[in-house]
């Protein structure tokens, strides 16, 4: 199994007390599946992903990713697990600024130690992106953007993607055309998907999807 | 819309982000401190000039003086009363009250003028009169009284009485005790002439034909030598003042930046441009009213805390007295309020013009700010390069004090807008050869905060700069000035004598027992025009093989002996043209060529030497009662004592080299250790100004840094790197300021102190201060950083994830 989440609990303090934002959330992903996770705003569906990310820790509850405890790991783990397992891609694209669009399309897998020239030229060219190498993130469109946020998702070989919301600042046309490169690409490196997506149409892209509501999970 | 809502919201920013206007207060506090605290000193000194300049109506009374600077006896103030002269005889001299010297002024209440002011007796004769009775009291200001040892028994009895308006260090007695006291019975130094003199008097020549007049001497002379000091604070006030804009322009800069967002939602309802830019101004006036009145009080802190090293400076250069302590002027205090509001306005004049022109539909862009930077580098490197070029100029056409500042003003200000480009030059390079992902990053990233950081780098360069060029010169001035002393202290004993006939009993009875007894013999007056001490000069070893001797004519001491020349110092080589060869003439009609330049440093006025025996023919009223004794030195302890034990002489008439060469070092430690404070101060403020602006940069750093974080970087690796870019930057810094303050040195010790005092001293490096230096300018950055790094590593990763996503 690639992804287990089990009886997830996470809640946040505020001026009101503790707010309860996941309450017991399970499911599990497979090697090369792809799951959708749906909800109101506020549902806990980005708290979810940053947990399975290694993000943030639970308050209980287990995530193992590829085999690997990342609910229990300390820092310095959940940190390098990150490097080297998943590929994030984020709503507001969260490019590295002062890097070009080839040091962005590189930057995570040569962090993980893994980088291949020729992977990160066969996905640029893939995502329309080899014209755009030497340029910088503000040089580029919302679609541009995302596409090398995808790259750079892609090059470390991850054997997870966790996208959010990864359409929500793009254009329907452009967002679709995203979401296809994003689909294609894991596909083709065979690695699992949890797209959080507000969008039923985009969410019916996905082999598999959940609903996260009141925070649970509905099939 | 109605403004007041719209001030309502552009001030609620603040509320949200306290620290970044606690370090814009923060920032406007300090410079406005820093200059009004100097501008305090220069106030209080000046004030203390005046007064000094108002005691005995100096300012504006004739005076009636022995040209040769010789005492007048009383005979001669007889016969100038019986030649129907309106005059008062003055008896000035020095005082020894425990382990302080006191400026005492003998006076004769009855027969003084009117508008002989002495602070709180200005109508003069008959009130002083009334002041003085009985006459065993010693008038004082209470400063100088408290200087008087409490347990000190008070010479002859005297009662100390308290007069607030003398001027600081001045005792007034009346004429009898003040003899008594100098140990001059009969003695007069001058006569104050009334204005309003008995008509069908004798002619001067004929009454008393040794003495002539002498123009009112006013403050002028004194405010003249210390004009070159004040100056110099003023110049570090100023630089300490504009290190302090430079937090205030980043930290205004930056809040206009964070508000674009808010500025055009207010301008798209309505609001015009022209009520944002009022509200605006409106704002950072409120800001700038409450930093003055910080500032200000803080600035008298300062100045009250630098005050007693500032009078003594001025005391061991100059010889003026100023108190230890500040008045609070409210002049003072409203040019302090103006610096702060003028300053805050300059600060911000440039953002508000922007905000001016801001497009109303242009989309936000919290990068537009840095690349508008990076793009503005290349005018930024222009206009420092013509700042330069006119650095140049003025180094090369311009002449005196007023252009050897702006000279200064603008190779320091071309310095610090050169800076960003060479830095983001230096890092360019760099990241070309770094090889490794975390590097090239980690340099991409440096280049990219450079424009947020540059204000505050730039601070910091001028202080490090500034700190360089000053200690450059006073340890090149250390180092001249003990060598110096070296040589022209040669003698192994002073020796002083009470009286014209003690002197002769002294050289009489050191003859046997001394190697050589020589002359100090010398008198104040006017050589080419320029205030000059004239010598007699013995023909002795001592001279010819110790003397300091900048440029010589071959024989130069021979002919010195033989009556034909003169030795001059630099001092007055310099400012009247005077070289080896040219021609010279003396008071008295000596005529004769120079032989020889000297050095003399830590004198403000001229000097010449004249052989001994020209100097006795032309100048036989001079006083002889100083001289240089040569003995062994494992003699001179011994032949102190005896001397001491024989003639009774005080411990201050008898005075070794150790002790001469250990009182001139302090005299020149406590002189530099104003500027020493001044420097530490500003690198205090430029640490201040790097802690804002990354205060206020981290707050908009975490969506360069959570993406980095989220791709597998700890927090705590992110905060190691964060600092490591700090100490990167600041040691950058520290190297680009190494060559900025070695010019300014070299215009310090070349242009500025050969206008202000008049010698040039040669520059020495010392590599060990650089060092100490650098390693000054690390900690500061790593205190800058050390908050902000400590927050980025303890940074909840909640905070962190706002960067990717605003939902839960």
């Amino acid at each position: 199994m690639l992804l287990e989440v089990k009886d997830l609990r996470k809640s946040f303090a505020t001026s009101e007390g503790p707010l309860s934002v996941l309450r017991g959330v399970s499911f599990e992903l497979d090697h090369g599946e792809s799951l959708a996770l749906t909800g109101e705003s506020g549902s806990g569906k980005s708290t979810l992903l940053h947990l399975i990310a290694g993000l943030d820790a639970p308050d209980s509850g287990q995530i193992r990713v590829a085999g690997q405890d990342m609910a229990g790991a300390g820092d310095a783990a959940r940190a390098r697990l990150r490097r080297e397992v998943v590929g994030l891609v984020f709503q507001q694209f969260n490019l590295i600024g002062s890097l070009t669009v080839a040091g962005n399309l590189a930057f995570q897998a040569r962090l993980a130690g893994r980088h291949d020239p020729a992977l990160v030229d066969d996905l640029a060219a893939r995502l329309g992106l080899s014209g755009l190498m030497t340029r910088y993130p503000e040089q580029l469109s919302g679609g541009q953007q995302q596409r090398v946020a995808i790259g750079r998702a892609l090059a470390v070989r991850p054997v997870l993607v966790l996208a959010d919301e990864p359409t929500g600042n793009l254009d329907e046309a452009t967002g679709d055309a995203v979401l296809d490169l994003l689909l294609d690409g894991v596909a083709q490196a065979g690695a699992g998907l949890v797209l959080v997506t507000h969008s039923p149409r985009l969410a019916a892209r996905c082999a598999r999807r959940v609903h996260l509501g009141s925070g649970r999970l509905a099939a | 819309m109605k403004p007041g809502v719209a001030l309502v919201a552009l001030l609620s920013w603040w509320r949200r982000t306290p620290l970044q206007l606690a370090m814009l207060l923060l920032g406007l506090a300090l410079a406005t401190a820093l200059w009004s605290g100097v501008q305090a000193i220069n106030a209080e000194a000046r004030a203390s000039y005046a007064r000094a300049a108002q005691m005995l109506g100096q300012g504006d009374l004739t005076r009636l003086v022995d040209p040769t600077g010789g005492r007048i006896s009383q005979q001669v103030f007889a016969e100038l009363r019986a030649a129907g002269w309106a005059v008062s005889p003055i008896l000035e001299g020095h005082l020894r009250l425990g382990d302080q010297r006191f400026r005492l002024i003998g006076v004769d209440p009855p027969s003084l003028p009117p508008e002989a002011g002495f602070g709180e007796f200005p109508t003069g004769g008959a009130a002083m009169l009334m002041a003085m009775a009985p006459p065993e009291v010693l008038f004082g200001a209470p400063d100088t009284l408290g200087q008087v040892p409490p347990d000190l028994e008070v010479p002859l009895g005297l009662e100390l009485r308290e007069a607030p308006a003398l001027a600081p260090g001045v005792l007034v007695a009346d004429i009898r005790i003040a003899r008594q006291l100098l140990g001059a019975p009969g003695e007069i130094s001058y006569f104050l002439l009334a204005p309003e003199q008995p008509e069908g008097r004798a002619p001067l020549d004929e009454a008393a034909p040794r003495l002539r007049e002498a123009a009112p001497e006013g403050g002028a002379e004194l405010a003249r030598l210390t004009d070159s000091f004040h100056l110099n604070l003023t110049a570090f006030g100023l630089l300490a003042f504009a290190v302090g804009l430079f937090i205030v322009h980043a930290a205004i800069g930056l809040a206009f930046e964070q508000r674009r967002s808010m500025f055009r939602t207010l301008r798209a309802l309505g609001l015009t441009a022209g009520a944002l830019i009022a509200l605006l101004m409106a704002e950072l006036l409120v800001l700038a009213l409450v930093a003055g009145v910080v500032g200000v009080a803080l600035g008298y802190v300062i100045a009250a805390a630098l005050m007693p090293d500032v009078a003594a400076t001025l005391s061991g250069l100059y010889g003026a007295t100023l108190p230890g302590t500040l008045a609070l002027r409210p002049e003072w205090w409203l040019s302090g309020m103006a610096i702060a509001l003028l300053g805050t306005l300059a600060a911000g004049a440039r953002g508000l013009w922007r905000i001016y022109r801001l497009p109303l539909l242009a989309p936000a862009q919290p990068r537009a700010w840095a690349r508008a930077s990076e793009r503005a580098l290349m005018a930024q490197g222009a206009v420092a390069l013509a700042l330069l070029a006119l650095a140049v100029m003025l180094g090369v056409w311009g002449g005196g004090l007023v252009a050897g500042f702006a000279m200064l003003a603008a190779f320091l200000l071309a310095a610090a807008l050169a800076l960003p480009v060479v830095l983001s030059g230096a890092l360019a390079l760099a990241a070309r050869r770094v090889r490794g992902v975390m590097g090239e990053w980690f340099l991409a990233d440096t280049r990219q905060q450079l424009p947020g950081l540059s204000l505050a780098l730039m601070a910091l360069m001028l202080a490090l700069a500034a700190n360089i060029g000053v200690s450059t010169m006073v340890s090149s001035f250390r180092l001249t000035f003990t060598g110096w002393l070296d040589q022209r202290l040669a003698a192994e004993l002073y020796v002083t004598a009470r009286s014209e006939a003690e002197a002769e009993d002294l050289r009489a009875w050191l003859a046997p027992r001394a190697d050589a007894v020589l002359p100090v013999w010398r008198f104040d007056t006017d050589v080419a025009g320029e205030p000059t001490t004239l010598y007699g000069v013995a023909d002795h070893a001592t001279y010819r093989d110790h003397w300091p001797l900048l440029q010589t004519l071959p024989e130069a001491w021979d002919a010195v002996a033989a009556g034909e020349a003169v030795m001059i110092n630099e001092q007055l080589s310099r400012r009247a043209g005077l070289r080896p060869g040219d021609a010279v003439e003396l008071p008295g009609g000596w005529r004769g060529q120079v032989a020889g330049v000297y050095s003399d440093y830590g004198n403000p006025t001229g000097q010449v030497m004249l052989g001994i025996d020209d100097f006795l023919a032309l100048y036989p009223e001079v006083p002889r009662r100083e001289h240089a004794v040569r003995v062994a030195p494992e003699r001179a302890a011994d032949l102190a004592r005896d001397l001491q034990d024989t003639f009774s002489l005080p411990d201050q008439n008898v005075t070794d080299q150790a002790e001469a060469k250990a009182a001139s070092l302090r005299i020149f430690e406590r002189t530099f250790a104003v500027t020493g404070a001044l420097n530490l101060l500003t690198l205090g403020v430029a640490t201040v100004a790097l802690l804002a602006s990354l205060v206020t940069l981290s707050g908009m750093r975490l969506p360069q840094l959570a993406p980095v974080w989220a791709m597998g970087l700890t927090r705590a690796r992110l905060a190691q790197l964060e600092l490591a870019r700090m100490l990167m930057l600041a040691a950058l810094t520290a190297i680009a300021a190494l060559p900025v303050g070695l010019g300014l040195a070299w215009v310090l010790l070349a242009v500025i102190n050969v206008d202000a005092f008049g010698w040039r001293l040669p520059m020495h490096l010392f590599p060990a201060d650089w060092l100490r230096l650098g390693l000054m300018a690390l900690l500061a950055a790593g205190l800058a950083a050390a908050w902000p790094v400590r927050r980025l590593a303890r940074m909840a990763p909640g905070d962190l994830l706002r960067v990717f996503a605003s939902e839960r």
